[in-house]
């Protein structure tokens, strides 16, 4: 017990934390150099929403409202009229990205694979109204990664 | 010309500004860039790279959280005591810069040279305490009067084994002038004999600057950030300034009362061409080292062993040491008696 | 002349907010007020060529009484109408206080007599800049050479004081949390953890159910805390490991 007493009086342990710190200051570094270095992604990455068209250019969603009815933070609004051709599609389709919680049900429910969550995870806003993302700018974003988007689907569908 | 200008009053009031303002507009650089410096040995210590984007090394990001700070909006809690909660962070922010009036940079090289410098840094230390109680008061919040008890408990009681080391540095120079405690250490640092006690003393200066493993007054975990919680934009940025200002002066303490101050480590040749102010910096920048390995290196202490490490180990250690070195001096003929 | 000036602000500022202190309505500005104060008598030491005394008035009455005042007065809990309420009743007595201190100093001033015989100081030189004793070195002469007993007095009456303040405030009470700090040094590795290799795909059940350490985290309790009764450590110790392992 004595010795125990000595052994901490004398600040032993607190000596060796300090030198294991200090070897770790020359340890290579174990950090990405994020903004110009990037770690890979799984094709099951959930990040930023799109909404998906077919080949010819026709948009998928249908107006089945399942994904909003399956959002669990209730970020996704549709209202939806059928079109001239008969063909029941959106007119509206909103997704509050500060509600969303990132969980991919919408995804998962989504009978025609419109709405996907793609790769991207860099969209941060210097406004609160700029993420209330409206119908336009999810088909835009569907358009500008479509590539990518399918790829991924493709590569995730032997898991489904 | 027979008379110059600063033997007038007014050239004297104007040089006294100057020396104050070349203390203090290097110290505030030295603040900013010991917030980088703190960032980048964490980040050393923890394998990261740290701030590295703003400047060369992340030179200006030290800037750059400066101009973040002042262009964010203040908020004044409602219920909060207005003109005390604002008075508290420039209350701290002030008294770090006073401090520094009496620290001498080189033989006799002080903003005021004065008899007692070492108890007026002492007292300024003390008066540390009231910047945190009265923002943890005013603040009106609870998180933020806990960390303002935690940390007047806190201080006063590091300050008992503070004041007791000091007194047995002072037993074999005779004189509280700061100056003459470097110049009493021209044979050797102080360090060396009384090493106990220049631990001890480093260990008091972290609790005595809230630093880790002593910030329990900002206790994250249990408390957000404690005494400061409300407080915003420029008002938390003096708190900041103040605090890492706090820790420099607690560096230059300990330079100046174990490591010789401004003097080399040995009076030869190469290492006396050094001048002085150099030297101090050299060492004070050593020992920010250390406040921030530490950081890096411990979790924070409990508050029951905090208090415990104070008064049953500090306090009775440093007064067993002071009346030591009182013995061995007085039985050994080494007392000063240049002043009796 | 600029010595006056600030000899007149220091006592300005220092009587007013002496007056703050008894006036303030709130009692944590009264405090506020009283390091004002203290402040100000420390500027007027200084003055007065005693920086020893101004420097020690900063740091024992500023840097610690008056942060325990602080802290105390910090935790009031003040109801304003039960203060009114109080001063209907002890209004008289207080006045009566008043009237005595009051009399007794003009009686004072009254019998005032400057004596003829100036006391030489003990030492001489007490303050002058040019003189052989530093002021601090003149003070410490003063106490610790002329003074020897009465300093000791002093000091044995501190000592009193304060044993008497921890005796009455120390209560036992079972519900404290105290560790045997040697005790806690003295675990090892082993004592708390069971290095196990288990096989994977087995149910907790499977692998034998939940384990506990082999002693608790109460054996460094210091008897008489964490609601065990004061008792011998090894019989805490016993206790303790029965109950976890039961």
């Amino acid at each position: 017990m004595a010795g125990i007493d000595l052994k901490a009086f004398l600040l032993k342990e607190i000596a060796s934390g300090m030198a294991s710190t200090f070897r770790m200051m020359f340890r290579p570094k174990a950090t990405l150099n994020y903004p110009y270095e990037k770690g890979p992604l799984s094709p099951r990455f959930r990040g930023e929403h799109a909404l998906r068209r077919y080949p010819n250019g026709e948009e998928r969603c249908i107006a089945c409202k399942l994904c909003e009815a399956t959002c669990p933070a209730e970020a996704i609004t549709i209202e939806s009229e059928p079109r001239d051709d008969g063909s029941r599609r959106t007119t509206r389709y909103d997704i509050d990205m500060t509600k969303c919680i990132y969980c991919g049900l919408c995804e998962e429910a989504c009978p025609v694979d419109a709405i996907v969550e793609g790769p991207n995870y860099e969209f941060a806003t210097e406004t609160r109204e700029e993420l209330m993302y409206s119908k336009e700018k999810l088909l835009e974003n569907g358009d500008r990664w479509e590539a990518v988007l399918a790829r991924r689907l493709e590569l995730d569908a032997p898991y489904r | 010309m027979a008379h110059f200008f600063y033997d007038t009053t007014a050239g004297h009031v104007i040089l006294i500004v100057l020396e104050a303002l070349a203390v203090l507009v290097p110290l505030l650089l030295a603040v900013a860039y010991l917030t980088l410096m703190e960032r980048k040995v964490m980040a050393a210590m923890q394998m990261r790279k740290g701030p590295n984007v703003n400047g060369v090394f992340g030179l200006l990001q030290a800037f750059a959280d400066a101009i973040k700070m002042i262009t964010k909006e203040t908020i004044i809690p409602s219920g909060a005591n207005r003109f005390l909660f604002l008075f508290a962070p420039f209350l701290t922010f002030s008294l770090a810069m006073l401090a520094w009036a009496v620290v001498p940079t080189g033989n006799g090289l002080a903003v005021a040279n004065i008899n007692v410098g070492i108890l007026y840094l002492l007292a300024i230390s003390s008066l540390g305490v009231y910047g945190i109680l009265i923002a943890g008061w005013a603040s009106n919040s609870k998180y933020a009067f806990l960390g303002g008890l935690r940390s007047a408990a806190q201080m006063v009681s590091y300050e008992v084994s503070i004041g007791l080391v000091i007194v047995s540095v002072l037993l074999p120079v005779g004189s509280l002038n700061l100056n003459d405690i470097i110049l009493a250490q021209r044979h050797v640092w102080f360090c060396v004999p009384m090493f106990p006690m220049f631990i001890l003393f480093f260990i008091s200066a972290l609790a005595e600057t809230n630093r880790a493993p002593f910030d329990l007054p900002e206790g994250e975990s249990e408390l957000v950030a404690g005494f400061f919680v409300e407080y915003s934009s420029l008002a938390f940025g003096l708190f900041f300034l103040g605090e890492y200002a706090n820790m420099i002066l607690m560096s230059g303490m300990v330079s100046i009362l174990f490591l010789g101050g401004w003097l080399p480590p040995l009076g030869i040749a190469p290492l006396t061409w050094i001048p002085g102010p150099l030297w101090l910096i050299a060492k004070i920048i050593f020992c920010l080292f250390v406040f921030i390995w530490v950081r890096a290196t411990f979790p924070r202490y409990r508050y029951d062993q905090l208090m415990r490490l104070g008064w049953k180990v500090f306090l009775p250690f440093s007064l067993l040491w002071m009346i030591g070195t009182a013995g061995f001096l007085l039985a050994t003929g080494l007392l000063p008696q240049g002043m009796s | 002349m600029l010595t006056q000036i600030v000899f007149y602000v220091f006592s300005a500022v220092l009587v007013t907010s002496g007056m703050m202190v008894i006036s303030a309505r709130n009692p944590v500005h009264s405090v506020l007020f009283l390091i004002l104060a203290f402040f100000n008598a420390a500027g007027l030491f200084l003055i007065a060529g005693a920086e020893f005394l101004s420097m020690l008035l900063v740091i024992v009455y500023v840097g610690a009484v008056a942060v325990l005042f602080l802290f105390v007065v910090m935790m009031l809990d003040i109801d304003f109408t039960k203060m009114r309420e109080g001063l209907q009743r002890y209004a008289p007595f207080g006045a009566a206080v008043g009237g005595v201190l009051f009399a007794e100093l003009v009686m004072t001033f009254l019998h005032w007599e400057t004596s003829a015989v100036v006391v030489a100081p003990v030492t001489g030189g007490l303050g002058e800049p040019g003189g052989p004793h530093t002021n601090t070195a003149a003070l410490g002469n003063v106490i610790y050479t002329h003074y020897f007993l009465p300093f000791q007095g002093c000091g044995l009456v501190l000592l009193v004081a304060m044993i008497g303040a921890i005796t009455l405030t120390l209560r036992d009470r079972p519900t404290g949390r105290r560790q045997d700090i040697s005790l806690q040094h003295a675990r090892r590795r082993q004592d708390t953890l069971d290095m196990l290799d288990l096989p994977l795909g087995n149910s907790v059940e499977e692998n034998g159910g939940f384990r506990r350490p082999a002693d608790s985290y109460y054996v460094t309790a210091i008897p008489g805390s964490y609601g065990i009764p004061a008792e011998t450590p090894e019989a805490a110790k016993a206790s303790a490991a029965k109950g976890d392992h039961a």
